[in-house]
């Protein structure tokens, strides 16, 4: 009897932790809410998120910015990473030699594992310098090495492994018989990765990519390193941006003294919430899916 | 004692069957044993049959696991020939080391000659492309290609650079026909493969083979994942190509290879025990093994 | 057919170069880290605490970040790894794993796993305001306990599925109760923990966005849970920033503490996760 009651009594502990745990996304989400309503009540959201004005000492709001900022960034990230990370991964599940795999994904999975504040410091040490010497000499704009441009390589490298991983996990789950079908009637070995395995794996790079611009979108101390942090819509890559994270980073937590200016930062932590949570829970469905359909 | 008996008879029966099913079969009054016999005659020298897939001293190699030994086998022209063998015998290696879908496996290290046309399908300097053009490849489940019903079939002849919208739908249609498959998929060609049904994806599988006009068809147990009527309809198929098409043929059903075969190669441990015109080997095995296997002692 | 072959070349040499380009990305980043940190680094680095503040004082090392670090990362993977082992062996024990609540639960705890720290960071601190905390050791402890715990949560969960179900089958039969084969069940999966406590370890000791607010920053080595704690990620984040040579120098001796730290971790916990492998059937 005892037995019997402590295994029920562990079950209910148990089951309560995880719904507080799987709750707390939920928590997150209501209190910001709840801390970003006293800048709601004053402002509608359509203008905070499209008015440029960034005064918090006048009380003007304007989240443009930093929107754009975090969007440049996040799109170049992309731009820079996707196409790298495709033709890596399709040559480590394709092409390698086992051996070469073997040491590969390791070495890819370490560098998952560096702090961001490492690749922060190592783009405030290479990066931003060789920007300086190389690219800007050749611009018309005035500018410096911290810029949108420095701000999407780091993050690029901080989102290799991140996409990898998946990508090649997607084009291991495709069946050998797939790949032989398509040799078989003559096709090359490229042939049968543009045609048959890049068409099969194409929901699952979907997610990848919407996986990895979640990752990037929050990704604050490296981006906030180099990124030059000056509140103005970026014009090009050269421009300096100030994203969404990095607004945090910098203001929150000390100037509370500043009427609305608490709410409008948390404000700016709800729009990440809400944009990452989004993200993440449609690349997780496509991922669920494609892992139905193969098991 | 009692149990052996019984097998035999079975046997007995379904070699009766068989004779039957040569007899009035598809219509194609073919003298079984004549043609056996032809074989039969030349078996000591091969290299007079005419041949398109001559194997010479193949050894494969999964790691240090010796999957084949020492191979030596010509495969007939214009019949099919069923490769038989207890599962894990090494029969599904041999039928890829055909066209050298091995090199897809990792750690695999091949020895010897396959030829193919007299060209050697394992020298370095062999264009593979042009070799796996000439055989079609069937395998277990059928695996259409992502795309449509069309796009499956035409997919080989646009990869080898046929481009004319006329000249593919005429491609897709034939052999569409060829496979059984058009009068059920005609309405609706573009859309999705994978809407098929399984026994209509493995015709679909045929026809796309068919489309890159080989000279062989190479099938891995491609009935296994059927149902008998699909099963059924896919024997007949290779019954009606076998007139065009070299067909070789892995299966681990012995009542199917007793009913499509007309020769029979054993495999056993890696190894070719006996190979021979169908009714050669199971009337009368040379070999103690391929007595046992057929008559199910070993399986 | 040359056509089709020069293509096939082409995208090979661009596969190698970008596969280079990747995994060079990597030596080039600990490179970096090793060439900067080693020219600036010293004993004292290791042993003592910044002289004259952190910010301009030109003597001392990195101490009281690297004990700050080590309890907060040490202190938030102990509360996880309480909080965790009871969520993973209800997902799996308790319920079907494959049901549409493991689901859902799963979809939950992967999208906690995406909620970047800045967030965790913000919502800890607005949390402590809330409780009237100030900036302390425990407050970053808690956060950075928030992080990790998806963390460990997703590696025990993937790590618990390796053990063969006819395990809590077989146990179940002979009358067991779940309670009971948990136990049997950890007991298997037990260098499967280490592996799951040193990534979470590892991931906490790196984090700077989720102690900005919450652990506050010192020149001391704090000794009670109220006191506030410096970090290594924000003693480089901080010190970078200085004028002063001196100072930016421990920027890079912390920098170099840190990568070998997390490196020798991540490569412990594969490792160890390689040997776990091996046991498991």
């Amino acid at each position: 009897m005892m037995r019997l009651l402590k295994d029920k009594i562990a079950s209910k502990v148990m089951m309560l932790l995880t719904a507080i745990f799987v709750l707390v996304a939920v928590f997150i989400g209501y209190g910001l809410y709840m801390r970003s309503r006293p800048l709601l009540a004053k402002r509608s959201l359509w203008e905070l998120i499209t008015s440029e004005g960034w005064k918090p000492f006048k009380g003007e709001f304007g989240f443009f910015p930093f929107i754009m900022g975090t969007v440049w960034i996040t799109v170049l990230s992309i731009l820079i990473a996707m196409p790298l990370c495709l033709l890596t991964s399709i040559y480590l599940s394709e092409y390698s030699h086992k051996s070469i795999r073997q040491i590969a994904r390791p070495l890819i999975d370490l560098l998952a594992g560096i702090p961001s504040v490492i690749y922060g410091i190592w783009g405030v040490i290479i990066v931003v310098p060789l920007i300086e010497k190389f690219i800007i000499p050749y611009s018309t704009e005035f500018s410096t090495g911290y810029n949108v441009l420095a701000g999407g390589i780091v993050l690029a490298i901080m989102i290799f492994p991140l996409i990898i991983n998946i990508v090649t996990d997607v084009f291991n789950t495709i069946p050998q018989e797939l790949r032989d079908a398509s040799l078989s009637l003559g096709a090359t070995k490229w042939e049968t990765v543009k045609h048959v395995i890049l068409k099969k794996a194409l929901p699952g790079i979907i997610a990848a990519t919407v996986l990895a611009i979640s990752r990037a979108f929050g990704e604050t101390i490296a981006v906030l390193m180099v990124c030059g942090n000056i509140p103005e819509t970026p014009k090009s890559l050269l421009s300096p941006a100030y994203p969404l994270p990095a607004l945090i980073a910098n203001n929150f937590g000390e100037m509370l003294s500043i009427p609305l200016y608490d709410s409008a930062l948390l404000f700016a932590a709800l729009l990440l919430f809400l944009i990452i949570f989004i993200f993440n829970a449609v690349s997780k469905l496509i991922l669920m899916n494609i892992e139905r359909k193969t098991t | 004692m009692k149990s052996e008996t019984i097998v035999n008879k079975k046997i007995a029966e379904e070699k009766k069957t068989i004779t039957d099913a040569n007899h009035n079969g598809n219509g194609t009054p073919k003298t079984e044993d004549g043609s056996a016999a032809l074989v039969h005659e030349n078996k000591d020298n091969q290299e007079l049959i005419h041949s398109h897939i001559t194997v010479k001293n193949l050894n494969v190699f999964f790691g240090n696991n010796h999957v084949l030994k020492d191979i030596n086998i010509s495969i007939p022209d214009k019949k099919i020939t069923a490769i038989i063998g207890p599962s894990g015998c090494g029969k599904t290696t041999l039928l890829k080391s055909f066209n050298r879908l091995l090199d897809s496996t990792n750690g695999t290290k091949v020895t010897g000659q396959v030829l193919v046309d007299n060209e050697d399908v394992y020298d370095p300097k062999t264009e593979i492309t042009h070799i796996r053009k000439k055989m079609g490849f069937l395998s277990q489940r059928p695996f259409p290609l992502p795309m449509s019903i069309y796009d499956n079939v035409a997919y080989g002849p646009k990869i080898h650079g046929l481009r004319k919208r006329k000249k593919l739908d005429e491609i897709v249609e034939h052999y569409l026909k060829s496979a059984c498959l058009w009068d059920e998929v005609k309405d609706r060609l573009h859309t999705p493969a994978t809407r098929l049904s399984i026994g209509q994806q493995q015709r679909l599988c045929l026809a796309r083979g068919l489309a890159v006009e080989p000279l062989i068809i190479l099938g891995d147990e491609p009935t296994s994942a059927l149902d008998p009527v699909s099963s059924q309809r896919i024997e007949e198929l290779f019954n009606s190509l076998k007139d065009s098409y070299t067909i070789a043929i892995v299966t681990h059903i012995l009542r199917q290879a007793k009913r499509i075969a007309d020769y029979v190669v054993f495999v056993y441990m890696g190894e070719i025990i006996e190979h021979g015109p169908a009714k050669q080997v199971f009337e009368s095995p040379k070999e103690k093994l391929t007595e046992e296997y057929i008559s199910g002692i070993i399986s | 057919m040359i056509n089709r072959n020069l293509e096939e070349s082409i995208f090979k040499i661009l596969m190698k170069g970008a596969s280079i380009l990747i995994v060079g990305s990597l030596f080039l980043i600990v490179i970096t880290i090793l060439v900067k940190g080693l020219s600036a680094f010293n004993l004292d680095m290791l042993t003592k605490i910044p002289n004259g503040g952190f910010y301009i004082g030109k003597e001392g090392g990195v101490l009281n970040a690297i004990v700050g670090s080590l309890l907060i990362a040490g202190g938030a993977s102990v509360i996880a790894l309480i909080v965790s082992i009871p969520i993973v062996l209800f997902i799996n024990l308790y319920i079907n794993n494959k049901s549409a609540l493991g689901n859902t639960i799963r979809l939950g705890y992967d999208i906690l796993f995406g909620i970047p720290s800045i967030i965790y960071g913000a919502f800890g601190f607005t949390i402590m305001v809330y409780f009237g905390l100030k900036t302390s050791l425990l407050g970053g402890i808690i956060t950075v306990a928030l992080l990790v715990i998806p963390i460990m949560v997703c590696t025990m969960d993937e790590i618990i599925k390796t053990v063969p179900g006819e395990l809590h089958e077989a146990a179940f039969s002979l009358g067991t109760t779940r309670l009971e084969t948990s136990r049997l069940v950890l007991r298997q999966i037990y260098p499967g923990l280490i592996t799951a406590v040193l990534l979470s370890f590892a991931r906490g000791i790196g984090d700077a966005a989720s102690v900005l607010f919450t652990a506050g920053y010192s020149d001391n080595i704090p000794f009670a849970l109220d006191q506030p704690a410096a970090t290594l990620p924000l003693a480089i984040f901080f010190q970078l920033g200085s004028p002063v040579q001196e100072v930016q120098d421990r920027a890079y001796a912390a920098a170099l503490i840190l990568t070998i730290v997390v490196l020798l971790i991540s490569i412990i916990a594969r490792i160890s996760s390689k040997i776990f492998s091996k046991n498991i059937v």
